[in-house]
C-alpha cells in the first residue's frame, strides 16, 4: 500500500427537495489522499463548500463500516461504485485514477423518491418487512435454542441470505427497479429455517403483494442486482422465492 | 452511605432469588388498561427494538423514534463478534454464577451485583428468543449452536453469526418491531431526532422531536419515555461508533434532572484499524473474536521496530524468538484473551516505549500465521489424511478455515488498508468503542426522573468500569426483551388513571420553544468554522487527557480547554442552510454542542475518581507492574452526577455492596 494524492473532478446530483428539479454540479477536488474512503472525500468536499458559503451535499451514511446499509451513492453508473462486494463507505480513493471525473447520483427508482441531493426515501423496504418479513413469535414463547437442530448447510445458506443490509443497491442497479433480490433474501432466510415453516406460504404472498403495491418493477432475470450487491446476495434466492410463491398461490385457499 | 437522593430499589433476598421473586410480585397493568397507556421509545437498536416490540405485544401503545432512515440502521448492527449466554452447551463449567462473576470481575468491581446477576440469568432466554425469531447463528455439523471464546473468560459461551452477530440480532429484533408496526401497535418515526424531554410536575410526560426531513418540531406525549439511545463514544470524534451516534437524548434528560453515572468509564477497544491520516472520520473495529486465533506481538528489538516503520523490514521475516508476544508474556493465564482495558493499555505501553510498527508508531501486530498453519492447518491435514504436510500445505489448508471463521473481517481489513491480512499480520491499535457510563438507573431501569427510563448502553448499570466482549448485545436485549416489560409495571400501575395529556400543555409549548430558539441560534451565528472543526478539536482534548491514561494536571487543563472551546463554538460556528429542510450540518451542530458539555463532566468525573479501575486509568494510581490500582476503601461507589447548572455538578454516591463476591485485586496472570 502506498498513499498518494490525486486530483478528481466530481459531478454530483444536486436537488433541493423532492419537489424541485435537480441537476449536476461540478466540483474539482485536489490533493485527495488515496487512503481516504469515498465518504471521507465527500467530507472534504463539504468542508470546502461550507467555507465557500455554499450548501454542502446531503448524503446518507452512518456506520461507515459497510453494515448499516445507509450509504447509497450511484457512482459512475454503478451502485456503490466500481468495486465488487463493497459499500460506498468502504470504497477507497485508491480505486480511482488521478484526473478522473467521477459522476455521483442518488439511487434512481420510482419507489425511492429523492429527499435531497443524494438522499432517497427507502421506507418501502420497511413496509415490505412489516407485511411478512418476520416469524410471529412473541417474546417469552421460545423453547430451548438447541431443541431444534438445524443442518449446518441450511443455517449457513440462511445466514448468507440474511446478510442483506437493505441498502437498495439491487433496486438501483435493476433496469426495472425490481426489489426481488431484497425480498427474496428475507423470504429465503426464513424459508430455510424450521422456525420459518408455519408462515412460509403466507409470508411470501404478503411480501410480494406489498412489493408490487410499492411500485417496484418485475424481474427479468438480468442479474444486475446480484452482481452489484455489496453483500453478494445470490440470485438463487429469487429462484427460491419464485418457487415458494408459485406453490403458495397454487395451494392458496 | 449512599446519597439520600438515589435509591437503587434492589429487591431483598438472596441474590439467586431476587429477580425471580421480584418478577412474580411486581405490580401488573391489566390488558384493558394497557391499551390506553402510551410509551415512547427513543432509539431502535437492540434495546429499543426489543423493548418496543415486546411492550407492543403486551398491549401498550408504542411510538418509536430513530434518526436514521430505518429502524434497521441502528448502530447495534455493527457489533461483530458475538453475544454471551450462560447456556453451558459446551459442558465446560459455565453457569449463571460464572457469567455473573466474570462480568463483575471484568468490570473491576464497579457494577451492581443484583443487576449483573439478573443479566446473567436472562442471558439464556435471549438466545432462545433470537433463534425462535429466525436469527441464523453459527452451527456445528450436528446442527447445534456453535460457541467461541471472548476476553476475560475461560469458557466458551459466546454465540455468533460469522463476524455479523449484531446485524443478525438487530435484524431479528427489527423484524419483530416491523411486525408490530404492520399491526398498528407501534407507530414508527424514522428520520426523527429527539431534542428534549418534557417534564410536568417533576414527572416525564413526553418529548420534543424534530422531523429531520421537513425540519418541523413535534410534541409527543407518553406515560413513560424509554431512552435506548446508545453510548457517547463520539465525544472523542474518532471512535468505532457510527457517525450519527450521539449523547443528545441522554444529555437532554440529564439537563432535565436525570443523573449521569460514571461518565468517565470509557472502553478503549484494543483491536481497531489504526488511524491513517487527518481525513479520518471514524475508526473500524476488528472483532475481539480475532483474539481467539490471532497472536498479538511487537518486535523484541527496537531496531527492528524502527526498520519496520521505515519500510525496510517485512515483519514476516522476524523469527519467533525475535517477537515479543507481550500479552502471553505478561498474562500467561489469559494470554491474548485478557479483558479489553488490559490489552489496550499493554499495547499503549509497548508503543509508548518505541516498539510500535506503523508509520505513526501507534500500532501492534495481530498475527494469524501461527494458528493458520499449526492449529487449523494441522487439523485439516489430519482430517484429509495428509501425513507430513509441507508448510505451504498447512498454510493453504488453514487459510480456508480462517476464511470461513473471519472472512468478512479480513475482507474489511483489506478494503480499508489495502493490505492482505492472510499474507501479512494485521496492524491494530486501541480506539474508543463503548461507554460503560450513562444515565443512572435503579433496578427497574428508571432514571432519577419518574417515568423516564434508560436501557442498553445508554444506562450505566451492568458493566462497571470495563465491559467484557460480547456483553453489550446481551445487555441491550436483556433490558428490552426481559427486564423492562416487567419492571415498567411498577410505575405504570399507578398511571392507569392518567389520561393522555394534551401537547398544548404549557410544558410542551415551553420545551418546544426552547428547542426552536436553540436551532435559530445555531443558524444565526454565521461564524467562520464548521461543526466538524470543533468536534475534531474536542476529540483531541478528550483523547489526550481523558483517554487511555489520565492524570490530574491533564484533566484540569482539559476542563479549561473544553470551556474555552465551547465558548468559541457558540461564537464562531458556521451552520449553513435553513431550519425547515433536511440539514445534516444543523443536526451535527446540536450533537456537538451537547458533546462540548458532556466532555467537561467526563473530565470532572475522571478527576474526582482518585483510583484506577477498568478503563479508567489514572497514572498516579498504578502498581509497580503498571496494573490499575483500585481504591476500594474510598471509591467503591457509583458516581451519579446531578447538574445544578452547566459547569456545576453535584456528586451523589451509590455505595456498591458485594455480598456474594469476594472483592479482590483483579488478576489475569
Amino acid at each position: 500500500m502506498s498513499e498518494q494524492n490525486i486530483n478528481v473532478t466530481l459531478k454530483v446530483w444536486r436537488q433541493r427537495n423532492s419537489q424541485s428539479k435537480g441537476g449536476f454540479e461540478t466540483y474539482p477536488l485536489n490533493d485527495v489522499s488515496t487512503d481516504m474512503s469515498f465518504l471521507e472525500m465527500f467530507d472534504v468536499l463539504n468542508e470546502k463548500l461550507i467555507q465557500e458559503g455554499k450548501d454542502p451535499v446531503a448524503f446518507d451514511h452512518d456506520c461507515r463500516e459497510g453494515i448499516c446499509g445507509m450509504c447509497s451513492m450511484f457512482i459512475n453508473g454503478r451502485p456503490h461504485g466500481p468495486k465488487q462486494a463493497v459499500t460506498t463507505c468502504q470504497l477507497h480513493m485508491r480505486s480511482f485514477k488521478n484526473g478522473e471525473t467521477i459522476v455521483v447520483e442518488p439511487w434512481r427508482a420510482k419507489p425511492f423518491p429523492v429527499i435531497k441531493d443524494l438522499v432517497v426515501d427507502r421506507s418501502a423496504f420497511d413496509r415490505i418487512i412489516s407485511a411478512g418479513g418476520f416469524i410471529s413469535v412473541n417474546t417469552g414463547n421460545a423453547q430451548d435454542a438447541n431443541a431444534i437442530p438445524i443442518a449446518k448447510d441450511n443455517a449457513d445458506e440462511s445466514f448468507a441470505a440474511a446478510a442483506c443490509i437493505g441498502c437498495g443497491a439491487c433496486v438501483a442497479a435493476c433496469k426495472n427497479a425490481s426489489a426481488m433480490l431484497f425480498v427474496s433474501a428475507k423470504v429465503s432466510q426464513l424459508a430455510l429455517l424450521p422456525q420459518g415453516q408455519p408462515e412460509r406460504k403466507q409470508r411470501v404472498m404478503d411480501m410480494v403483494a406489498q412489493m408490487d403495491n410499492e411500485g417496484f418493477g418485475a424481474c427479468t432475470n438480468t442479474g444486475a442486482c446480484s452482481a452489484e450487491c455489496p453483500k453478494e446476495i445470490s440470485l438463487t434466492n429469487i429462484a427460491r422465492m419464485n418457487r415458494d410463491f408459485l406453490a403458495a398461490e397454487m395451494t392458496a385457499k | 452511605m449512599s446519597s439520600s437522593k438515589i435509591t437503587s430499589k434492589i429487591p431483598e433476598g438472596n441474590l439467586e432469588q431476587k429477580w425471580s421473586k421480584y418478577r412474580s410480585t411486581v405490580p401488573l397493568v391489566n390488558p384493558a388498561n394497557k391499551r390506553s397507556i402510551e410509551i415512547i421509545v427513543v432509539g431502535s437498536g437492540l434495546a429499543g427494538a426489543s423493548a418496543a416490540s415486546t411492550l407492543a405485544e403486551l398491549g401498550y401503545k408504542v411510538k418509536v423514534f430513530c434518526f436514521q432512515d430505518s429502524a434497521r440502521r441502528a448502530h447495534s448492527i455493527a457489533a461483530q463478534g458475538g453475544i454471551n449466554a450462560a447456556k453451558n452447551y459446551q459442558n465446560d463449567g459455565d453457569s449463571v454464577y460464572r457469567l455473573f462473576y466474570d462480568t463483575i470481575k471484568g468490570g473491576d468491581y464497579r457494577a451492581r451485583e443484583a443487576n449483573v446477576y439478573r443479566l446473567a440469568e436472562v442471558s439464556t432466554n435471549i438466545i432462545d428468543q433470537s433463534v425462535a425469531s429466525g436469527v441464523p447463528f453459527a452451527r456445528e455439523y450436528g446442527g447445534l449452536l456453535s460457541n467461541r471464546s471472548f476476553g476475560g473468560t475461560q469458557v466458551q459461551r459466546t454465540f455468533y453469526a460469522a463476524g455479523q452477530t449484531g446485524q443478525q440480532l438487530l435484524l431479528g429484533a427489527y423484524s419483530g418491531l416491523q411486525r408490530q408496526v404492520g399491526m398498528g401497535a407501534v407507530q414508527m418515526f424514522a428520520r426523527h431526532e429527539m431534542l428534549d424531554v418534557v417534564n410536568i410536575d417533576g414527572v416525564c410526560r413526553g418529548i420534543i422531536a424534530r422531523d429531520l426531513v421537513s425540519g418541523k418540531l413535534e410534541r409527543h406525549f407518553g406515560h413513560a419515555v424509554l431512552l435506548c439511545t446508545g453510548g457517547y463514544g463520539n465525544v472523542f470524534f474518532l471512535s468505532t461508533n457510527a457517525m450519527g451516534s450521539n449523547v443528545t437524548a441522554a444529555w437532554k434528560a440529564h439537563k432535565k434532572g436525570a443523573m449521569f453515572a460514571n461518565p468517565c468509564f470509557t472502553q478503549i477497544h484494543p483491536t481497531c484499524i489504526p488511524v491513517s491520516g487527518d481525513h479520518q472520520s471514524k475508526l473500524t473495529l476488528m472483532s475481539e473474536s480475532l483474539r481467539n486465533d490471532g497472536r498479538i506481538w511487537v518486535p523484541k528489538r527496537k531496531e527492528d521496530a524502527e526498520a519496520i516503520r521505515a519500510g525496510k523490514l517485512n515483519p514476516n521475516q522476524l523469527k519467533e524468538e525475535e517477537r515479543d508476544y507481550y500479552l502471553e508474556r505478561r498474562y500467561p493465564a489469559f494470554g491474548n484473551l485478557v479483558p479489553r482495558d488490559v490489552a489496550s493499555r499493554a499495547a499503549k505501553e509497548r508503543c509508548d516505549a518505541g516498539f510500535g510498527v506503523n508509520k505513526t508508531g501507534e500500532a501492534v501486530y495481530l498475527d494469524f500465521a501461527f494458528n493458520m498453519k499449526y492449529k487449523y492447518g494441522k487439523i485439516e491435514a489430519t482430517k484429509k489424511g495428509i501425513s507430513n504436510p509441507t508448510e505451504e500445505q498447512l498454510k493453504s489448508l488453514g487459510h480456508e478455515v480462517i476464511k470461513e471463521k473471519y472472512g468478512n473481517l479480513f475482507d474489511m481489513y483489506q478494503q480499508i488498508t489495502g493490505v492482505n491480512p492472510y499474507e501479512n499480520p494485521m496492524m491494530i491499535y486501541p480506539a474508543v468503542h463503548y461507554t460503560m457510563g450513562g444515565l443512572w438507573v435503579d433496578y427497574n431501569l428508571m432514571t432519577t426522573v419518574p417515568g423516564l427510563y434508560a436501557l442498553g448502553e445508554a444506562n450505566f448499570s451492568d458493566h462497571g468500569a470495563n465491559r467484557l466482549g460480547a456483553s453489550a448485545l446481551m445487555q441491550g436485549l436483556a433490558d428490552g426483551y426481559f427486564v423492562i416489560p416487567y419492571t415498567i409495571g411498577a410505575y405504570l400501575n399507578n398511571e392507569i388513571r392518567t389520561k393522555a395529556i394534551s401537547t398544548d400543555h404549557e410544558a410542551f409549548v415551553a420545551a418546544e420553544k426552547a428547542v426552536q430558539d436553540r436551532i435559530d441560534r445555531f443558524l444565526s451565528i454565521k461564524g467562520s468554522k464548521s461543526v466538524d472543526y470543533f468536534h475534531k478539536k474536542l476529540g483531541k482534548i478528550m483523547w489526550d487527557n481523558c483517554g487511555m491514561a489520565r492524570n490530574e494536571t491533564g484533566l484540569k487543563e482539559a476542563i479549561e480547554a473544553i470551556k474555552a472551546l465551547r465558548n468559541e463554538f457558540w461564537n464562531d460556528v458556521r451552520v449553513p442552510g435553513a431550519a425547515n429542510e433536511l440539514n445534516p450540518e444543523l443536526e451535527k451542530a446540536g450533537r456537538v454542542a451537547d458533546f462540548l458539555e458532556l466532555g467537561e463532566l467526563m473530565c470532572l468525573d475522571a478527576l474526582k475518581r482518585n483510583e484506577s479501575c477498568g478503563g479508567h486509568f489514572r497514572e498516579e494510581y498504578q502498581t509497580e507492574e503498571g496494573e490499575a490500582l483500585r481504591d476500594d476503601e474510598n471509591f467503591k461507589y457509583v458516581a451519579a452526577w446531578e447538574m445544578l447548572e452547566l459547569g456545576n455538578w453535584e456528586l451523589n454516591k451509590e455505595d456498591l455492596i458485594y455480598d456474594n463476591i469476594k472483592i479482590a485485586q483483579r488478576s489475569y496472570k
